[in-house]
């Protein structure tokens, strides 16, 4: 492996998937993170996650401490949650999503004493197994937006794994929370990696940022300079850099195949916040309890990168950074693949990275014309799919066309939609086509 | 927690921002890259010129927006690709045109060749090149009867020969790239179409592809057959159909390399024509052939999307 990773820094700014330009707006980009004070109340959904949803652990009127487990689940692909607050729990009540579905949420009434829990403490790690064991009681997921529970993605084979990738892309207009943990807490991301690495036993890292963040890559640079494992790889500040197949791609120059996941090709990528709440749990014990989202939009009073804890409803976050205006579209996410909101009660989970109010002007998309086929999205499609012929395919439920035209690879970034100048939703056309073509393809193996 | 009553949120799909290029912009790009053979063709040819240029887009403009009016479409009037076609179909015809005749054209053009096939984005060939055909197969002779331009050495008002034409006498360099000399309206200066062609590339409007393998192909067949390929590549309306007409997005393949297939096709068919057909002009065919064409050479040639390289292995794993 050795002259396969000298060649990798030359080809720092020559990478395969140029991806498109969009104007980055990161305006709170050098605002130091401030923090929230306690809200009135925590909403705690019990799924935080990809995988199984959580049960409740706590009964109404029990007293919780900061730390203490809240939802735990027996099955594999699950992360537990645990409260961020002393407090009482006030109700167990369903959640409802702007997507239609809907879970059961904790909700714990702050008493503002925040005494932790006495069970926590430092976790016992000796090697790697130790590792992914302590890392599945500490509640922390893929923070960069994928919610994958952390411990499950380090259960794997290593035999062949020889990239620990960390993704600090943030290539996501507006959002800033990666940026600010890469430049106020480079300690515990280098200290998280290298934990990693010491008992995985995995040779290499490279920590990938974009060129637009200069102090990230210079402060992480000197961060890693003692540890010749880790290092960075600068990528050029075009979305979706940060896509994990892209990434991987312009990184290692290895693709993914159908069906498959990134430890096919022998790599790991972790979100820069996540490997840093690694390594924080890693000295503390104190499971993952609060997060950095950037509070951004034209009806923010005072956009900032803010601490807050974890089931904070963005109502009250609205509330404390202040709005010139009643917002009409509330974003959870960034503006390419964050998810809009269908109340203010909905609370920030573990994976949120942003929250956006807009106002009336802003919200507004502008209307669909015909398709010129200027073939915008064809040559903009970072997985080089060709989103106009999937919508079509999809139209006439063609799911043989869709295979062809392999939908399933879509990394729903939004690049096509972005771009297209007809403005047809080829993004959400290619998502349903490609939830379509994953249950006819789930329907054909079981008829095998 | 905020109690008070709001108005109902915004539920829209990801993602919520877009680019600020719509139909229009991209429409009006190609407008200011002609706007240089427009100046051009003016000065050299007049108020004929200019006459027939607003009669064909005033034409092509209206019959658009009679058409959605009538058929109670969205009005897609002003979005400027009806005033492209205007000028593009303005150029394929001589400066002695009666207007009535470039009128029709406008007909064939928007009525029969775009609304028929659905309007924008679905018509088969390029409306304004087989507006072009129509009219040099319904009216032969006035399509032909080029004039002398104003500030050219020649005579007044004559049936002159294109520089193509077996009888013409050879052109001289600097001729044809000012376009001093006879043709039609658009395809005479090579110079005012490299400009609006380098806007173009310029703005990312169009790529290289297109009008690199076109012009490419004609000057490795000039080569290979012995003839002067800067003559055959500034003369006639190959400019004018490599950078503007061979390069419609509706009637040109999807990827890069159907485009290249393409326009290696539309060269081949124009030396065809040029150097063994019985007609002086090969690229108005050459296209309009190859437009018909493009579901073919779609189907050859499709994008390997990223990580879709191999063959499907068996019984992968589902989504974890």
């Amino acid at each position: 492996m050795g002259h396969f990773w000298a060649g990798v820094r030359a080809r720092s700014h020559k990478v395969e998937l140029q991806g498109i330009y969009i104007p980055h707006n990161k305006a709170t980009a050098e605002m130091e993170t401030s923090v929230m004070p306690l809200p009135n109340s925590i909403v705690l959904p019990m799924r935080q996650h990809v995988g199984a949803a959580c049960l409740p652990q706590v009964k109404r009127k029990q007293h919780v401490d900061v730390g203490t487990l809240v939802g735990h689940v027996d099955a594999r692909m699950t992360a537990d949650i645990f409260s961020p607050v002393s407090g009482t729990v006030k109700e167990i009540r369903a959640i409802h999503y702007s997507d239609g579905r809907s879970d059961q949420a904790v909700v714990i009434v702050p008493d503002g004493e925040q005494t932790v829990d006495e069970a926590i403490r430092p976790p016992q790690v000796t090697d790697y197994p130790s590792l992914v064991e302590a890392v599945r009681h500490s509640g922390i997921v893929g923070l960069g937006g994928a919610g994958f529970p952390t411990w499950l993605k380090m259960d794997t084979d290593l035999s062949n794994i020889d990239c620990w990738l960390v993704n600090g892309a943030e290539c996501e207009p507006y959002l800033c929370s990666d940026y600010r943990e890469m430049v106020e807490h480079p300690d515990t991301i280098i200290s998280g990696i290298a934990t990693c690495l010491d008992l995985s036993g995995v040779g290499k890292s490279l920590i990938c940022i974009e060129d637009n963040k200069p102090r990230a890559i210079e402060t992480l640079r000197q961060a890693a300079a003692g540890d010749d494992r880790i290092d960075v790889f600068v990528l050029p500040a075009r979305y979706p850099q940060g896509a994990s197949r892209v990434i991987l791609r312009n990184v290692t120059g290895r693709s993914v195949p159908r069906g498959g996941h990134l430890t096919d090709v022998g790599a790991l990528l972790f979100n820069v916040t996540t490997m840093s709440q690694v390594g924080r749990f890693l000295q503390d014990g104190m499971p993952l309890t609060k997060r950095r989202i950037t509070v951004m939009g034209d009806v923010v009073e005072h956009p900032q990168n803010l601490e807050v804890f974890i089931g904070t409803p963005i109502g009250e976050i609205l509330d404390y950074c202040g709005l010139t205006e009643e917002p009409s579209k509330v974003i959870i996410g960034g503006p390419m693949m964050g998810v809009t909101q269908v109340g203010l009660e909905s609370p920030i989970v573990r994976q949120n990275s942003g929250l956006l109010a807009l106002g009336k002007a802003a919200s507004q998309l502008p209307p669909t014309t015909a398709c010129i086929k200027c073939d915008a999205c064809v040559n903009s499609c970072p997985m080089h799919l060709t989103p106009i012929a999937i919508q079509k395919a999809y139209q006439h439920t063609d799911v043989k066309a869709l295979d062809r035209l392999m939908a399933d690879l879509c990394v729903e970034c939004g690049t096509c939609s972005y771009v297209c100048p007809a403005k047809q939703p080829l993004a959400a056309s290619v998502r349903l086509a490609r939830s379509l073509l994953r249950s006819e393809q789930r329907k054909a193996r079981k008829g095998n | 927690m905020n109690t008070k009553e709001h108005t109902p949120l915004l539920l829209l799909t990801a993602p919520q921002i877009t680019s600020p290029v719509t139909t229009q912009v991209i429409m009006r790009n190609v407008l200011i890259a002609l706007a240089p053979s427009v100046v051009a063709a003016i000065l050299l040819f007049g108020v004929p010129a200019a006459a027939l240029l607003l009669a064909a887009v005033v034409s092509c403009v209206g019959f658009e927006y009679l058409w959605c009016r009538i058929r109670k479409t969205p009005n897609t009037a002003w979005d400027l690709s009806a005033a492209v076609t205007g000028v593009l179909l303005a150029f394929n015809v001589p400066s002695t045109l009666p207007l009535y005749m470039v009128v029709i054209g406008s007909f064939v053009a928007i009525i029969i060749n775009k609304e028929l096939f659905g309007g924008i984005g679905r018509n088969i060939a390029n409306p304004a090149i087989s507006a072009r055909i129509f009219l040099a197969v319904a009216f032969p002779v006035a399509m032909t009867t080029y004039a002398a331009p104003a500030m050219a050495p020649f005579a007044d008002v004559v049936s002159s020969a294109t520089p193509l034409a077996s009888s013409a006498a050879p052109t001289s360099l600097v001729n044809l790239m000012l376009g001093t000399h006879a043709g039609v309206l658009g395809e005479t200066s090579a110079l005012a179409i490299l400009a609006g062609g380098i806007y173009l590339l310029a703005t990312r409007t169009i790529t290289w592809h297109i009008p690199a393998a076109y012009v490419g192909t004609v000057c490795a067949m000039s080569l290979l057959t012995g003839r002067d390929p800067i003559a055959q590549v500034l003369s006639g309306g190959l400019l004018l159909g490599a950078f503007f007409m061979a390069t419609d997005y509706t009637t040109t393949p999807t990827t890069n390399r159907g485009k290249l297939v393409f326009a290696l096709g539309c060269g081949l068919i124009t030396c065809l024509i040029r150097f063994w057909g019985n007609l002086n002009e090969g690229v108005a065919y050459s296209i309009l052939f190859m437009n018909l064409l493009v579901p073919h050479i779609d189907a050859l040639t499709p994008n390997t999307p990223v990580g879709g390289e191999r063959r499907r292995q068996p019984a992968d794993g589902e989504g974890r």
